[in-house]
């Protein structure tokens, strides 16, 4: 315990000395955690291929995900189209490809915008303890103990088709996952030693908040955060299965998904299995990654 | 007995915020929301003078305020109000669609609480081998394959290529649903009228969407068992039992399990919003005509008081179960007062 929040400390001293200490720690870990370890790995890999994928699409496809004279309507797979062609001729292949860019996206801008929201939320209202901490709990422990799809649902048809819209829609329901984790932290660092050694040598408010409560809280953050946009990608893929949130044109696993629901009854599986597929793995690599992250920065759960 | 209600009468007073912050929420988002039931009703070729005449009556031309205290007087009264669009209470429309909505959500616990809760004990008893590793392999992908995804696989596998389950809807139609409908809970009714043949097909129709649901859900509760399971079988009263020659069987579930059960009831209830979302999705794959789809079909139709009279009935439902899960865990821990 001692020597973890030594590193903590030290980790904020200068850039290079918190990358260093950084490194040597997660090696550290690599040799003493070897299933965690390959689990971070494993994660951080899928993460990166999807990634790749979304910002170089060209390199995996030559089709145009719109282009519905690409290939036969309906077309199974085949060496001329690999994941076959859907109802309007498009390859199949293609709208995987370019539908990652709309699907990660969201899923991490929302995850970022909930974040931006719930955290100085959270922060000020744990600081401050006082009524407006009291209501702000209250409404944040309502929303999240309701289903949050059910929320989304009601922002995105509210707010209409739209990438941006969608997004917003997605953040809603995680800000009070935000908010509770770091105001749950930043009561019990409140109490420590030194944010009370703080006060003592009369550092304003601000300055504590921001220079000894926030970097104390940020490392649970990271990995909330990780976990947060494998749930924000579900989140999307069905606000957009359901048919709210996005226009027609953008490539969206979701709205394939929905789409190939109609042609499952003749047998067309190719258009319902890629898309999910996809899906499962992309939230499957943030869920991994975030779980490598929380078990090799959170010794105490090692036991298990 | 009296602490019990005391503690009951507290926990209702609680939700009573609650509601009221959900409701004035989705009252604010549905009317800033663009499009109105006036217009979506008439299909926006009506003249502008019977648009305002027809709003007017709806009470839709007052402020969003005069609006907002309008309804909350309402439901003081205990009145959902009528719906904007169709002849009928908020209150009738909800109740027709209920009943299916508890029926695949109940049996999609089963399903979760049925594979996860052995899956978990297994996987602590083999720790570090692998059928530990396969589980805990099984929970994880489990947990992130999205639920509308695998309710089309199972219905193109079992519906399309196998041909042996159907794909929607809560009957087939060689049952005549009039014949036993009498809670609207299908399973429960077909069994008071001894309609076996029927049961047959409901449960026939129930097998897909609930094994969706609750495997999806198993993942979690997978994991929280083993975890706790490994810590009970390290208590010294496993210990005892053991050296005492009572079957293994009986130690694992008798008495390791039975002190692992706390949290998994805990996360039970905080699980429930999860099943009911999952059963939104569910029901959209299924064609299932449970209350998700009534929320889809009027929020299309911009119809706000059955809009909100679904979000009350949700949010009244995940109170209901962390009530009942707070009840149980009293009852499971004699330790626990409330």
């Amino acid at each position: 315990m001692k020597d973890r929040s030594e590193a903590r400390n030290k980790a904020f001293l200068s850039p290079a000395a918190g990358a260093a200490s950084l490194i040597r720690r997660f090696s550290d870990a690599a040799r003493k955690y070897r299933v965690e370890w390959w689990i971070l790995v494993v994660g951080l890999l899928i993460v990166a291929t999807v990634a790749f994928m979304t910002l170089f699409p060209g390199l995996f496809t030559r089709f145009d995900p719109n282009d519905q004279n690409a290939g036969v309507q309906l077309g199974r797979p085949s060496i001329g189209h690999f994941l076959g062609t859907d109802n309007l001729g498009r390859d199949v292949g293609s709208r995987v490809v370019y539908g990652s860019r709309t699907i990660l996206g969201v899923a991490f801008a929302a995850s970022l915008l909930s974040a931006l929201i719930g955290i100085p939320l959270g922060l000020i209202s744990g600081f401050a303890g006082n009524w407006a901490d009291k209501v702000l709990s209250l409404v944040m422990d309502s929303i999240y103990s309701f289903p949050g799809l059910i929320l989304a649902i009601a922002f995105a048809a509210m707010l209409g088709p739209g990438v941006i819209n969608i997004t917003v829609a997605v953040a809603v329901v995680y800000v009070p996952t935000y908010f509770r984790l770091v105001r749950g932290q930043t009561l019990s660092i409140k109490q420590e030693l030194y944010v009370e050694a703080a006060r003592a040598i009369g550092a304003r408010k601000s300055t504590i908040l921001a220079k000894y409560v926030f970097p104390n809280v940020i490392a649970t953050v990271v990995v909330v955060f990780s976990l947060n946009i494998a749930d924000a990608i579900m989140t999307e893929a069905a606000l957009s299965y359901i048919g709210l949130g996005l226009p027609a044109g953008i490539p969206d696993w979701g709205m394939d998904l929905s789409m190939g629901k109609k042609f499952l009854p003749s047998g067309v599986w190719w258009m319902i299995t890629y898309p999910g597929l996809m899906i499962m793995l992309l939230a499957l690599g943030f869920t991994m990654l975030g779980e490598g992250l929380s078990e090799i920065l959170n010794p105490r759960l090692q036991e298990y | 007995m009296r602490r019990i209600l005391n503690y009951l009468a507290g926990r209702l007073l609680l939700t009573v915020p609650m509601i009221f912050i959900l409701l004035s929420l989705v009252f604010v988002v549905l009317r800033v929301m663009p499009g109105d039931p006036v217009s979506a009703m008439l299909g926006g070729h009506a003249p502008d003078t019977v648009i305002e005449k027809k709003k007017a009556e709806l009470g839709l031309d007052k402020s969003l305020g005069a609006q907002y205290v309008d309804y909350l007087g309402q439901l003081l009264r205990g009145d959902l109000g009528k719906s904007m669009i169709f002849e009928e209470p908020v209150s009738a429309s909800i109740f027709a669609k209920l009943p299916a909505t508890l029926e695949l959500t109940f049996f999609g616990l089963l399903v979760c609480l049925g594979l996860g809760v052995p899956l978990g004990v297994r996987a602590a008893r083999k720790r570090r081998t692998g059928q530990d590793f396969g589980i805990r392999f099984y929970a994880n992908i489990v947990y992130c394959i999205p639920v509308f995804w695998l309710g089309l696989m199972l219905q193109m596998i079992f519906g399309v290529f196998f041909n042996v389950f159907p794909i929607a809807g809560r009957t087939g139609s060689r049952v005549i649903v009039s014949d036993f409908d009498t809670t609207g809970l299908y399973v429960v009714d077909t069994l008071i009228h001894g309609d076996f043949a029927a049961l047959g097909d409901v449960l026939f129709h129930l097998a897909l969407p609930a094994i969706t649901l609750g495997l999806t859900l198993s993942g979690v509760f997978v994991r929280l068992t083993r975890a706790n399971m490994l810590d009970t079988l390290k208590a010294d009263y496993v210990l005892a039992s053991r050296a005492r020659g009572i079957p293994e069987r009986k130690v694992v579930y008798g008495h390791a399990l039975k002190n692992a059960l706390i949290p998994i009831v805990t996360m039970l209830g905080l699980q429930f919003s999860a099943l009911l979302a999952g059963a939104i999705l569910t029901e959209t794959t299924f064609s299932w005509p449970g209350m998700g789809r009534l929320l889809l079909e009027r929020i299309y139709l911009r119809d706000y008081p059955v809009i909100q009279g679904v979000i009350i009935v949700y949010a009244l439902l995940v109170t209901l179960v962390s009530l009942v899960v707070d009840l149980a865990y009293a009852a499971i821990d004699p330790r626990v007062e409330l």
